[in-house]
């Protein structure tokens, strides 16, 4: 498996060939976030601003006012956390086209430990206006999302990556669309809604669930926002339970996006799987999931207890 | 300790602390041996050397401080708190291990003994400066080290808290800068130039040391001469290698930043490490 931040700095580099308003921007970490593969190959279009994550952003918004695309990254603690109010107020305020795209989200980071460990960029991101988030699930998609953001978005983006690779979850057939959750199996008695990493341990869980005559639907919510409430709303709808699973804080991701949809239109229950409110630590990424609960028999458990919810709080509806 | 006996015992105990970080970071399969190679001297020296502390009272309210701002290079840390007796010496085997208290980076909640969690790089200065506004508080009770890499200085907050220190006339405080010329991009003077240092940090208000960090009579001497500065804070520049001890870290710098030896790069290390300090000995003897 191709890690998603090789995907997407061999993207760049391909897309810098047809862009000349591509800039690169990177904060000492360019070896780890791939930019530098976009760094090789148009040097006068690469800035590494050294370790200064703030500088970088906030540089960032001055070229999108002349009409440059920058593309800024570094680790998404230090490119969310460290730099959230430049984002915020240089970026996001004025609705510039920025791409902030940050490598080393969630707890797979794994050695390095909580520090390194961004679990909450997704509610950090999520909450500042006019600023679209996205998590993609693997590497096709990670593609799509990067040529997507800066061809055809004229607005800021933010894109979290993990440091290693996923398995493929889509077919050549996948169009990645902004604000369109991706259906990737059907299913009758619970909808399970995932981003990044853990889209394919909820398809591990679905089909593992099968086996026990448990019908799971699949959506890769990689669109946090804008997300699809339209699906939602549907799979609500048809299955009168979800949980969500994400790579994160069960406070203001996926979860908390999932549950602010349902909640005003048709409200069903939601089972959230994610980081419990707590930090990472160091660990190996495996381990790590193991131990926060992130993993399929967690995402099975939790199926079932959404459908248990459903079955109690209306017996006679569902 | 007489001088020249410190000094002596530095020396043995250098080849010691280079194979703990080695055989530490090999073990754990991940992490950092550049940055920790080229502090390890420094360290070695402040804990042996000036700091006023208690392995087994980690927590007494009157110990000097030290935060290792520069996060990452912690295996340098742990090595000389293992052996100063802060935890069993077979718990370096369990860095960045789930659940250990030897986190990939320094952790406050995980390891009596560490001052301040880092490990996001730029913050150290300012927690330190709290910790000597506390000690002034306090009745002057307590030195502050802390310790920042070259790179690290590029952030924004090491300048505010210059400033800051500057202001408040902080003698108690010493910020070691681990000078080793690196960072993850490439050298410190193509990703983002700190030169000229010196004559930064004196136009900000600091008294400036500058020194070979891997010589100990420099090191001491320079903790001696920061310790004596009233009214404003000391920075020593420690010109520092990074990689030190071991040849092919030392000559491709770029490769050793943040990857961990295989076990045969290690054992080729050690075995280095093991004949250079022989050499030393056979001369220190003659
Ligand atoms: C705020 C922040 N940005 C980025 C990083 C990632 N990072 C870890 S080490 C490092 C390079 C540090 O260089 P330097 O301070 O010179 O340390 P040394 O060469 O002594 O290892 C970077 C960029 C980080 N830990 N914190």
């Amino acid at each position: 498996m191709k890690p998603l931040r090789q995907v997407f700095g061999e993207t760049l580099a391909r897309l810098g060939a047809e862009i000349p308003e591509l800039v690169v921007l990177d904060a000492d970490v360019s070896k780890s976030t791939k930019t530098s593969i976009f760094a090789k190959a148009y040097p006068d279009r690469f800035h590494d601003m050294g370790i200064s994550e703030q500088d970088m952003l906030a540089t960032a918004a001055g070229l999108a006012t002349t009409g440059m695309i920058p593309v800024a990254s570094t680790f998404a603690i230090f490119g969310t956390g460290r730099a959230w109010e430049q984002l915020r107020n240089s970026v996001c305020y004025p609705s510039l086209n920025v791409k902030l795209v940050a490598t080393h989200g969630g707890i797979t980071v794994g050695q390095d430990g909580g520090s390194h460990q961004s679990v909450e960029d997704l509610a950090t991101t999520r909450v500042i206006p006019n600023l679209r988030v996205i998590v993609p699930a693997d590497g096709r998609e990670t593609a799509q999302v990067i040529e997507h953001i800066v061809r055809e978005v004229n607005a800021p983006c933010y894109v979290r990556l993990p440091r290693d690779g996923t398995p493929d979850v889509h077919d050549e057939n996948y169009t990645f669309a902004l604000g369109k959750a991706s259906r990737l199996r059907e299913g009758q008695d619970i909808t399970l809604c995932a981003c990044g990493v853990m889209v394919s341990v909820a398809i591990e869980a679905a089909k593992a669930l099968q086996a026990e005559g448990i019908s799971a639907a699949v959506l890769n919510i990689s669109s946090l926002k804008p997300i699809d409430e339209e699906a939602l709303i549907q799979a609500a709808r048809k299955t009168g339970a979800l949980l969500t699973l994400e790579e994160h804080s069960v406070i203001g991701g996926l979860g908390g996006a999932v549950c602010e949809v349902v909640s005003g239109v048709l409200p069903v229950p939601v089972v959230r799987i994610g980081l419990d409110d707590l930090f990472g630590q160091s660990g190996s990424a495996d381990e790590l999931l193991g131990h926060y609960g992130l993993t399929v028999t967690h995402a099975i458990a939790g199926a079932k207890e959404a459908i248990a919810l459903k079955a109690e709080s209306n017996p006679m509806r569902w | 300790m007489e001088r020249n006996a410190l000094i002596q015992k530095l020396e043995d105990k250098a080849p010691r602390y280079r194979v703990d970080i080695l055989e530490m970071l090999t073990e754990a399969g991940s992490g950092h041996p550049g940055g920790s190679l080229s502090a390890i001297d420094l360290i070695s020296a402040l804990y042996h050397g000036k700091l006023r502390h208690r392995p087994d009272e980690p927590h007494w309210d009157r110990r000097d401080r030290f935060v290792l701002s520069k996060g990452h290079g912690v295996p340098a840390q742990y090595a000389v708190m293992a052996d100063l007796g802060y935890f069993p010496r077979e718990q370096l085997w369990t860095l960045r291990k789930l659940g250990s208290a030897l986190q990939g980076h320094p952790c406050k909640q995980y390891l009596a003994g560490i001052d301040a969690s880092t490990g996001s790089l730029g913050q150290g200065l300012s927690m330190a400066q709290g910790m000597a506004l506390a000690s002034r508080l306090d009745g002057d009770r307590y030195q502050v080290y802390c310790m920042m890499g070259d790179g690290e200085s590029q952030e924004g907050q090491v300048w505010e808290a210059a400033m800051s220190a500057a202001k408040y006339k902080l003698g108690a405080l010493t910020l070691i800068l681990d000078y080793n010329k690196g960072q993850i991009d490439g050298y410190t003077r193509d990703v983002m130039d700190l030169e000229p240092l010196g004559d930064k940090w004196r136009a900000f208000g600091w008294h400036v040391i500058t020194i070979d960090g891997h010589d100990y009579a420099q090191i001491l001497d320079a903790l001696d001469e920061s310790e004596r500065v009233v009214g404003r804070p000391s920075i020593i520049i420690a010109h520092t290698l990074k990689g030190k001890g071991v040849k092919f870290m030392e000559e491709n710098i770029g490769s050793w930043h943040g990857v961990a030896p295989s076990r045969e790069e290690a054992d080729r290390a050690i075995a280095e490490v093991r004949r250079r300090a022989n050499l030393s000995l056979e001369e220190a003897v003659r």
